[in-house]
């Protein structure tokens, strides 16, 4: 029953190669749906293309549903995966952060890592950023400490804030997502005009 | 060699879900990203100054006092793997090439310069956010995370926003 590794049912040494395959098909599946372009991955802010929410949007439903299923038939013992932990004021100021950080830079760190995989010299200068910008926060960590460890609300889970199933959350997303697929399509069709030409 | 079209998103997608639910049953972890950066700039930190690492409470928790290798961890490994798979997927489709990608609008050195301002800011906002898109949204949501899910719109609804400030960059 998985979590293969912290059930201890693979030999310490053969996660690293694991993690490595992994990465593998993370970074082509990436690279294939075009997230090694900023022009590409930021279109959905501006309304020309909307890869990355589809992208995103399939992949989360997928793995929902996967948990779901392997939970239910005993594959994967749930209690034992990573929940991130819920820090509400400091998931707050990080996101939007973040959120900046795309709008103006491009990318996230992990499809800047497949864009460097291909050359791109704006992903090598995004990724030396990411370095600066953890350089940062590290050294004036007792700055914002007590920012960073409050309004701890520990390991929640939508399902149980909701009152909900784990399925019956799976469901109300999928038909948000399919709704957000359907409505950005639309939107698409408006503004796919406003697509320049990069000079690469 | 021309380039190939870029692969159908849901597909593409589908993919992806596959791959984040082999993490979680392999390793409990899910996917990440900004775990390497964080991991790069512990251990270099480590190397220069190794007693300034220890007595940081951040710093710290990747090293424990020297006795653990900042990066000897299931996501250093995963990132190189997306290097690697980045790089095999670019060969195939006839995509590599090295090149300062911009806007008409700009010029390269202005999108390096934003490329380095985005990057810094991302990288301080994934460490308050503990994980960027991959590790603390993505992973989250497929985890019924509260975090994942306020993640997700902490950051797709700032980029948005400051996106329509920043327009000039793109189109």
């Amino acid at each position: 029953m998985g979590p293969l590794v912290k059930m201890g049912e693979i030999a310490t040494g053969w996660d690293f190669v694991i993690a490595f395959v992994i990465g593998i098909v993370f970074g082509i599946a990436m690279e294939q749906a075009g997230f090694s372009s900023s022009k590409k991955i930021t279109g959905w802010i501006f309304g020309y293309d909307f890869t990355v929410i589809r992208v995103f949007f399939t992949a989360a439903i997928v793995a929902m549903i996967g948990l779901v299923v392997m939970q239910y038939v005993g594959w994967i013992n749930f209690d034992e995966l990573f929940i991130n932990p819920t820090y509400l004021w400091s998931i707050v100021v990080g996101g939007s952060m973040m959120g900046a950080g795309f709008a103006i830079g491009g990318f996230c760190p992990g499809t800047s890592v497949v864009a460097v995989a291909i050359g791109k010299k704006d992903a090598m200068v995004f990724f030396v950023g990411i370095l600066i910008g953890v350089f940062i926060f590290s050294e004036g960590y007792p700055i914002w400490e007590e920012l960073y460890n409050g309004s701890a609300y520990g390991q929640l889970l939508i399902s149980d804030v909701l009152g909900v199933s784990k399925g019956v959350w799976a469901f109300i997303f999928i038909i948000f997502a399919f709704g957000t697929f359907w409505g950005t399509a639309a939107i698409r069709k408006k503004y796919a005009h406003k697509e320049l030409d990069y000079n690469n | 060699m021309e380039q190939k079209k870029y692969m159908n998103p849901y597909l593409a997608g589908f993919i992806m879900g596959l791959v984040l639910l082999a993490a979680f049953y392999f390793s409990a972890e899910g996917l990440g990203g900004s775990g390497a950066p964080k991991r790069i700039v512990v251990s270099a930190v480590e190397q220069i100054a190794p007693n300034h690492v220890y007595n940081n409470g951040f710093y710290n928790k990747y090293s424990k006092d020297g006795e653990k290798n900042p990066l000897s961890n299931w996501v250093v490994f995963e990132v190189l793997g997306v290097l690697a798979g980045g790089f095999l997927s670019g060969a195939f489709s006839g995509r590599l090439k090295l090149v300062t990608e911009h806007s008409p609008k700009i010029t390269s050195k202005k999108r390096l310069w934003m490329a380095l301002i985005g990057g810094v800011l991302f990288g301080i906002g994934s460490q308050f956010g503990r994980g960027c898109t991959s590790g603390a949204a993505l992973s989250g949501m497929a985890v019924f995370s509260v975090a994942g899910y306020l993640t997700l719109i902490a950051i797709f609804g700032s980029a948005f926003i400051v996106g329509k400030f920043v327009k000039k960059l793109w189109i």
